[in-house]
């Protein structure tokens, strides 16, 4: 907690984006994690991410379950929609606020916690499911809300507070999502916005699920020596194999240079994800040599970090299910329930 | 950029803005805490270690710290410094007994002071504690110079004056008055170790214009008319009156007419407003009381019929800027204005007839002392010039700067010690930290509006000349003024080694002072902040390299609220909120050594 709230003053020289708003308008209320806690960075950078990308607060919802990553929905766009789920239960009502209004822009925030232990089950089957939705998962390898205890993301011989190692294997939210076929899978680090950041745009555009493991480190619990959720230990192991840039596609192409590009992804609405980089050998769009590399950079003890696989076309709930394209809540009530006549004809197709 | 050396005093005291503009560099954060307080006392000697005559300031002084004050960058008006500054003197108490002692046993050292202005009155300030027999000149019959016979009672009630004129006199000061020092080369002789020059700019400006000397009872000198009301001399003034020239002594002259009887007063310019030199609010005040101001008109001749002057004529200038940029004139039209009188306040001159010009004082061709900005000594060891008599009209804070400066001067020179070693500035720095998140300053910030002045009404306004027009804040209007301050000299310090680059510093801050990235040189820096720093009057803070990255913190002091805010979501303490005090030094007192503190004030 802050003494104050944030002064209502704004540099006067803020830039504006397409809507004619501020950074600022995209802010939430003062945040009440610890002070330095990457939860706070991960929100900052999104708040840049949706205003760059022109989204009106008011017509994106921010969805999560409990945690302090859960929480931090809290501290950004005001205006916006909003859901704090029961622990680990997000992805459904995410799935039902997204099968009735399939108009807004979905943002669920989660933590290693909620999505790896209590979740798991919920996340695999949103990814399996296609839902459109932008999954950030703040991951620091605790429970930073219930003081520290390891988390399913907690590295084999990573130690606690106190000393203590951990034991049991982790679960890795990007090859998990590899293997469930996700069609959009990144990891990144609270300390590090240039990164981020244009992988928030891209994940925001992105036709289906996307997941964006974000290392978030707990200034409390999970940053002393020994941890592998550090900030020191994440700059000393990251290594950004595919770093982007997002281009929308309003933006003229030639407004950034191509050069160094080392790969260029249209999305399915026309915008671009540039990879900035890829490392030698690295194909961000063949799963299985992706899910390869990340597996052997474990091994090697490093942090594939960037946009680490993308599969363009992407896979969408509302596609598959052939639901229609008005948003369930403006189809009018005579027509979205027709009644017991039609039920009763529609039952007679099965008899 | 290399690192900012911050224990250089310099760099914290530019932050804080009205501090680094007052030419006496008094702390005004701190004494604005310390009226919050209620601690008036302690904040008028605050006041008073620096810039000597608070009541009087307080009411009149020129505040180059308000259009410098950051409060107007960040929104709405500058916060009311100077009037903040006449609250601490309204409400002190009793402070005689901690003003400076004066020693019974003397130095043996003697000092003239020609004049008694507050530059003069300043050199007695200093210099009488440390033992110095002082003698001071005056030609009137009383101290104050300028601030006595032309600063107007109802903008300077005589008893404020009177009493802090009187703490320097008090001292001790052989003050001779009805003296005029006729001769300097006579003064020269009698044996003093340093004269100081502190006579002002005593001669008003003539209008050379045809007509000039043709009524001569009913055209007057601003200043010399001034001090005539002052003295009792003159006691009323016709009906319609024409003020010529817009600057400080033009308001005073046309709003003491509307007390002497004037009713149709036109203050008349050549120029168009933003080109006055008289502040904006002072033109408010004199527009409040009727004042016409007339743009644009210069002035071309008297009118007089049978020697009784009845108009003047001007020419209506358009202005326009040629293509080098310069200001040109053309005249549309010859206009008369009627008029039972006419000021002339269109400047004041320098007149130094007693200093003859071989005793080895130098002058300039335009007869201006030649006078060392630092030391403020003449050509001449030993002889010291100060306020107006120095370099043409300033204000009385800058005479008090002068005066301040020239007694570190004649101490040096008495003790042996070259004038030019100048005593270095200190600073003091310490953590304003008092928990967890709570400081030992206001740090919310307070989107009030600058309170104004409250003023007496205009019916009892005119019925005596010394009805003081401005009321002073009451403690409602206190209570919220105080709060507009940005606490400015609570300074956002860094450590670098501490930070671990988790940017919660940088993502709080709202007014986007902070970033962390690649070092470069500062132009390229300022091109590559969270906000654009554009402002290149204020300072980049830049960082030794942090641990983790080797990248820089770099801060725009530009906008900061210095709310603390970054302080408080730092995990590290790498940043920190300090206070900075400056320490000056005086003469006799190095920076930091025994000061009339306010602390006095409260073990009294
Ligand atoms: C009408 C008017 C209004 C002003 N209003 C303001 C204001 O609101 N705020 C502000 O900051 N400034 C104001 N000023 C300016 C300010 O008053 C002066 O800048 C300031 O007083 C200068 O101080 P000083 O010490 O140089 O000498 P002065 O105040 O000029 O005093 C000089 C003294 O020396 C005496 N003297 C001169 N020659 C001799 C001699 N040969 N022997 C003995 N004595 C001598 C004079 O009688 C006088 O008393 C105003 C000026 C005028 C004219
Ligand atoms: C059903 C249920 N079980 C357990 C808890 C206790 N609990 C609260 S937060 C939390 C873990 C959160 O961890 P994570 O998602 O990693 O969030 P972090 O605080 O680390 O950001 C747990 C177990 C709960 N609130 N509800
Ligand atoms: S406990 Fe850890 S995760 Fe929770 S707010 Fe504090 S630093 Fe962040
Ligand atoms: S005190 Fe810190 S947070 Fe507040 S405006 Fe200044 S730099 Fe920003
Ligand atoms: S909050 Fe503190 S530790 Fe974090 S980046 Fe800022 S100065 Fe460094
Ligand atoms: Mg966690």
């Amino acid at each position: 907690m802050t003494s104050i709230a944030k002064p209502p003053v704004r540099h006067p020289g803020l830039q504006k984006n397409a809507l004619g708003l501020t950074r600022r308008d995209y802010e939430g209320a003062m945040s009440t994690l610890c002070a330095g806690c990457g939860h706070d960075s991960v929100t900052s950078a999104l708040i840049t991410a949706f205003w760059e990308m022109d989204i009106p607060p008011h017509r994106a919802a921010k969805m999560s379950g409990i945690g302090c990553s859960s929480k931090t929905t809290a501290y950004f766009m005001r205006q916006s929609h909003g859901f704090n789920a029961v622990h680990g239960r997000m992805p459904s009502v995410a799935t039902g606020a997204n099968a009735a209004n399939r108009s807004l822009t979905y943002v669920g925030i989660s933590g290693d916690g909620d999505s790896l232990s209590i979740g798991l089950g919920q996340l695999c089957h949103a990814i399996r499911r296609g839902l459109r939705l932008l999954y950030v998962l703040e991951n620091n390898g605790v429970y930073g809300l219930t003081k520290g205890q390891f988390s399913a993301s907690a590295d084999v011989g990573s130690t606690a507070k106190r000393g203590e190692p951990n034991l049991q294997p982790p679960i890795d939210p990007v090859l998990l999502a590899l293997s469930l076929g996700a069609t959009f899978v990144a990891r990144s680090f609270s300390g590090d916005k240039d990164e981020l950041i244009p992988i928030l745009k891209a994940g925001l555009a992105h036709n289906g699920f996307a997941l964006v493991d974000v290392i978030s480190p707990c200034v409390s619990f999970n940053d002393h020596e020994g941890s592998t959720k550090s900030y020191r230990y994440t700059r000393e192991h990251a290594e950004e194999v595919a770093p982007v840039d997002f281009i929308p596609l309003r933006r003229e192409i030639t407004a950034q240079s191509a050069e160094g590009t080392a790969m260029s992804v249209t999305m399915h609405d026309g915008s671009t994800v540039r990879f900035r980089r890829v490392k030698e050998g690295y194909d961000p769009t063949d799963r299985d040599a992706a899910y390869a590399y990340v597996r052997h950079a474990q091994e090697r003890g490093e942090i594939a970090t960037g946009l680490l696989y993308l599969d363009e076309r992407g896979f969408e709930m509302h596609a598959s299910n052939r639901t229609v394209s008005t948003p369930l809540v403006d189809v009018p009530f005579a027509s979205l329930c027709p009644g017991r006549a039609a039920l009763d004809e529609l039952m007679e197709e099965f008899r | 950029m290399q690192p900012t050396n911050v224990s250089d005093p310099k760099y914290y005291h530019r932050v804080v803005d009205c501090q680094w503009a007052c030419p006496a560099h008094t702390n005004v954060p701190e004494y604005i805490r310390l009226i919050a307080q209620g601690r008036y006392t302690e904040s008028y000697l605050l006041n008073r270690e620096t810039n000597v005559f608070p009541g009087i300031l307080g009411r009149t002084c020129d505040r180059p710290c308000e259009p410098a004050c950051r409060r107007s960058r960040v929104e709405g008006k500058p916060v009311a410094i100077c009037r903040l500054k006449r609250v601490a003197a309204d409400h002190k108490d009793e402070v005689q007994a901690m003003l400076p002692a004066v020693p019974a046993k003397k130095n043996g050292k003697r000092v003239a002071l020609i004049g008694a202005g507050p530059s003069s009155l300043t050199v007695a300030n200093d210099l009488m504690p440390l033992g110095y027999e002082v003698s001071l000149f005056e030609k009137h019959e009383r101290a104050g110079g300028l601030m006595r016979v032309n600063i107007p009672s109802f903008r300077l009630p005589e008893s404020v004056l009177d009493e802090e004129v009187g703490y320097i006199l008090n001292m001790g000061v052989d003050a001779r008055f009805g003296t005029p020092v006729e001769s300097m080369r006579r003064l020269l002789t009698e044996g003093f170790d340093a004269v100081f020059v502190g006579s002002g700019a005593p001669k008003g400006k003539e209008l050379d214009v045809p007509g000039r000397w043709d009524a001569p009872s009913q055209i007057h000198i601003g200043i010399e008319w001034l001090a005539n009301v002052h003295f009792g001399h003159v006691e009323s003034i016709g009906k319609r009156v024409l003020i010529i020239g817009v600057g400080n002594t033009a308001m005073d002259c046309c709003r003491t007419s509307r007390r002497l009887g004037g009713t149709d007063i036109k203050v008349v310019a050549r120029r168009s407003r933003p080109y006055f030199k008289a502040s904006p609010w002072e033109l408010e005040d004199a527009e409040e009381e009727g004042v016409q101001i007339v743009e644009n008109h210069a002035p071309k001749r008297f009118v007089t019929e049978n020697g009784v002057l009845v108009a003047m004529e001007f020419e209506r200038l358009e202005w326009t800027t040629d293509a080098s940029g310069k200001q040109r004139s053309s005249v549309i039209e010859t206009v008369a204005i009627p008029a039972d009188a006419v000021i002339l306040a269109i400047g004041q001159e320098n007149a130094f007839p007693w200093i003859e010009r071989d005793i080895g004082i130098d002058f300039d061709q335009q007869g201006m002392p030649k006078v060392d900005r630092g030391t403020m000594q003449s050509s001449r060891p030993g002889v010291f010039f100060g306020g107006d008599a120095a370099w043409g009209p300033e204000n009385i804070i800058w005479a008090v700067a002068h005066g301040h400066e020239a007694a570190i001067s004649i101490h040096n020179h008495c003790q042996g010690i070259p004038v030019e070693d100048r005593p270095p500035q200190g600073m003091t720095l310490a953590s304003s930290k008092m928990g967890m998140h709570a400081w030992s300053y206001s740090n919310d910030y307070s989107p009030a509006a600058r309170t104004s002045m409250t003023h007496a009404e205009l019916s009892t306004r005119f019925s005596t000349l010394s009805v003081e027009v401005e009321l002073g804040f009451d403690a409602e209007q206190t209570a919220r003024e105080v709060e507009r301050c940005l606490n400015c000299d609570i300074q956002t310090h860094f450590t670098a080694n501490l930070c671990i680059e988790c940017d919660a510093c940088v993502d709080v801050c709202p007014v986007n002072c902070l970033t962390i990235t690649a070092n470069g040189d500062e132009v390229d820096l300022r091109t590559r902040l969270s906000a654009p720093a554009e402002n290149l009057t204020q300072a980049l803070y830049a960082s030794a390299e942090l641990p983790q990255t080797s990248r820089i913190m770099v801060k725009d002091e530009d906008l900061c609220l210095h709310c603390g805010l970054c302080a408080e979501r730092c995990p590290t303490a790498a940043w920190d909120m300090r206070r900075f005090d400056l320490l000056q030094p005086y003469a006799g007192r190095p920076a930091g050594s025994a000061r009339s503190l306010p602390l006095a004030a409260v073990s009294a």
